[in-house]
């Protein structure tokens, strides 16, 4: 498939430019001029006033191998320090959804850690579980955990492969898909089956957030894609289900890096503000250092992370690395409750994309209330301790 | 040491927005930058000159104008660059992107390879580890600090979910950096004079030596089915009652959510 500009027809008018999401169309000599960085996402096409733009079919793009030979669903199944990570029960939750539409098994793939984790897995609904024990394993590294999945890959052929967009899918991941020849999406927020084709849909946001795009892999196999953790919902829990553990023997992978040390974080800014799932952030409108300790606490209740508009940097009650907006970080939290924060523009769109928007504010003329999915007419200094008081209530 | 940084020139996203009537994006306007991430992979690769001698080299791939971006990494002391660019790169995805930029470095040989931790406009982090494979030299991802360096190994620490691992690697390795690892530095006088002097030297796909059914559209397993907006506001919820009346229902959502 090529896109092509009909320069006859084109009038130079330049709708295209400015429609285009990779910047690859430029006005060349009065003509639309499509250049390298075309990802053929087809949305000029419909808006060229004069129908200059066309999509010509090539032949076929790519080899397609027997792809019927692949089949499964699989799930790399994250650990850390032998604990199976969150985003696991997750995945095996929506792999169990993709494996039912396309009436095939689930199995998940476990690196390290022992049987009782592996039978955990069965429990969450893995009808498989390929499972390589060794202390080499223990530790994420990206060259075993590659090199072993690699192999497995080859062996047993699944046709979809999902692992968390975590620090470690996000890392050793792309090895794989790089050495298989096949397509990877990275942080998927949703997966669907196409219906007539049998292909994955790989649903993902892109350009920080403000648009999403469905991406295929329709001639190579496994489709690979890490999913954004906390987005899909955990699988449910049968400790009598029943599932097989095939083992897998590791001899042969190799290392060239070598893990020293891990060190575990928990201090409030180990969540970095762009993955939080919750934050809480403090304007002008808390009124102090004093005023944050209480954004700190409600914070700190719900698991979260604490940000900042620049009003609240500026007066020097928190450091600049929590400021949220468009000279600081943009953020899209599953819950963002903006506490004593008018809603400027320049804060709004560091934060607007978030799913679920809490505003606290004493005016209730305030702009944050027009993105507010819940909006609280009210003083913080009324508001945050009776929040707090409720949830350590609730926790007691 | 010799350090090749690879570089993508990005429109600046924060601006971008999507027309939801029209699907289609409204950009006037918007600048292109260099991807905030790899002005931090410059700022390294200089860093690690200073410490222990050789050269930085600077490279990009994408259309002619991403020259411009190459002038920058100049004006902040790169001692070369390379535009990598031809017509038959485009439609690339991150495997074909990868392909592309590991031949570009095979040719120009070097010990260590520094990428941004992930482009803005993507958002895929992939390119990094994916260079490497093809490379088949390792990688260490989400580098915060290099800790120490000589001339055959590297120790530095990486960024985990739950705090960081400190990682040890022999030389020839690629990273790549998150925005901890240094403040970038501005370009200087005399960086901007040699910038400008320039002469951008390019590779085409045959300079690369890159074998053509694996570039571009061809060579990319994934396509991009189409784009759109994300879900428009979701509705506004109305929470009744008192103050105390408005919390409670308000954290009887947030333990729905199971966020409390
Ligand atoms: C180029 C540029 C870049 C900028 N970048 C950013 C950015 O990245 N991030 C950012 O945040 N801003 C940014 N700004 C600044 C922005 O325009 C606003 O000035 C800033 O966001 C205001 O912060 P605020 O909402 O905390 O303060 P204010 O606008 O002063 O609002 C305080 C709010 O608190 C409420 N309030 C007061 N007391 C109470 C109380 N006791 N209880 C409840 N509510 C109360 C008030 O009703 C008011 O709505 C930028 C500005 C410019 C020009
Ligand atoms: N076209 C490109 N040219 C040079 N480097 C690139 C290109 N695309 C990606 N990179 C590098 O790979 C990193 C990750 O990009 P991505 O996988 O697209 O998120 C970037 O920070 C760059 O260092």
């Amino acid at each position: 498939m090529r896109i092509v500009i009909r320069t006859e027809k084109c009038t130079g008018c330049g709708e295209c430019v400015s429609s285009c999401p990779f910047t690859s169309i430029e006005i060349r000599d009065g003509k639309a001029y499509i250049n390298e960085y075309c990802n053929f996402c087809r949305t000029c096409l419909n808006v060229c006033p004069e129908g200059a733009i066309v999509e010509i079919e090539d032949e076929q793009t790519g080899e397609i191998g027997d792809l019927s030979s692949y089949k499964g669903v699989w799930v790399f199944a994250e650990q850390r320090e032998g604990k199976i990570a969150t985003v696991t029960l997750e995945l095996l939750g929506e792999g169990r959804k993709l494996a039912g539409e396309l009436k095939t098994q689930l199995s998940a793939v476990l690196l390290g850690a022992g049987e009782t984790q592996a039978r955990e897995l069965i429990a969450w609904g893995a009808d498989r579980v390929y499972h390589a024990a060794g202390s080499e394993l223990d530790h994420f590294n990206d060259e075993p955990y590659s090199q072993l999945l690699i192999r497995l890959v080859r062996e047993y052929k699944p046709e979809i492969i999902l692992a968390g967009a975590t620090a470690i899918g996000r890392s050793f991941v792309p090895r794989v898909a790089g050495k298989l020849k096949t397509g990877l999406t990275a942080d998927c927020t949703a997966l669907e089956i196409d219906k007539d084709s049998g292909n994955l849909l790989q649903i993902r946001p892109a350009f920080g957030g403000n648009i999403m795009a469905t991406i295929l892999c329709p001639n190579y196999r496994p489709q690979i894609a890490t999913v954004r953790p906390r987005v899909m919902k955990k699988a449910v829990y049968d400790p009598d289900r029943s599932g097989e553990i095939v083992s897998v023997v590791c001899n042969g992978v190799s290392s060239r890096t070598k893990v020293l040390e891990i060190i575990q974080e928990t201090s409030e800014c180990m969540i970095n503000l762009q993955d939080a799932e919750i934050i809480v952030s403090g304007g002008r409108g808390v009124g102090g250092p004093k005023g944050f300790e209480m954004v700190r606490e409600l914070a700190g209740l719900l698991g979260g992370t604490v940000g900042a508009s620049r009003a609240a940097v500026d007066e020097g009650w928190i450091p600049y690395r929590h400021q949220v907006g468009q000279t600081g970080k943009t953020v899209c939290p599953k819950i963002y409750i903006a506490c004593g924060i008018s809603g400027a523009v320049q804060h709004l769109v560091g934060m607007q994309s978030s799913d679920i928007i809490i505003a606290i504010n004493k005016n209730p003329e305030a702009p944050i209330f027009n993105v507010a999915t819940y909006g609280i007419v009210g003083d913080v200094n009324e508001v945050l301790p009776l929040m707090i008081r409720k949830l350590k209530e609730a926790k007691a | 040491m010799n350090c090749i940084v690879c570089i993508k020139q990005v429109p600046d996203t924060a601006e971008v927005r999507i027309n939801p009537e029209t699907n289609t994006l409204i950009r006037e306007g918007i600048p292109s930058i260099i991807n905030p991430y790899d002005l931090h992979a410059i700022e390294a690769a200089l860093q690690v000159r200073e410490k222990i001698g050789g050269k930085v080299t600077v490279i990009t791939m994408g259309p002619p104008q991403a020259e411009e971006a190459l002038r920058e990494a100049i004006s902040m002391g790169a001692d070369e660059v390379r535009l990598i660019s031809d017509r038959a790169f485009a439609g690339s995805d991150t495997w074909a992107t990868s392909y592309t930029l590991s031949k570009a470095i095979e040719k120009l040989g070097c010990d260590i390879i520094f990428c941004g931790k992930q482009a803005i406009d993507g958002d895929t982090a992939q390119v990094g580890p994916e260079i490497a494979e093809f490379l088949d030299i390792p990688h260490i991802a989400y580098v915060k600090k290099i800790d120490d360096i000589g001339s055959s190994f590297i120790r530095v620490q990486r960024l985990m979910d739950d705090g960081y691992d400190v990682v040890e690697s022999r030389v020839p390795v690629l990273l790549t950096v998150v925005k901890e690892i240094n403040t970038p530095r501005l370009p200087s006088l005399k960086g901007k004079m040699a910038a400008k002097k320039a002469v951008i030297t390019r590779m085409d796909s045959q300079a690369i030596g890159a074998e053509a059914s694996n570039l571009g559209l061809k060579g990319s397993p994934t396509q991009v089915k189409n784009i759109f907006a994300p879900q428009t506001k979701k509705e506004k919820k109305v929470l009744e009652g008192n103050l105390e009346q408005q919390i409670d229902a308000m954290i009887e959502e947030l333990r729905r959510m199971k966020c409390a």
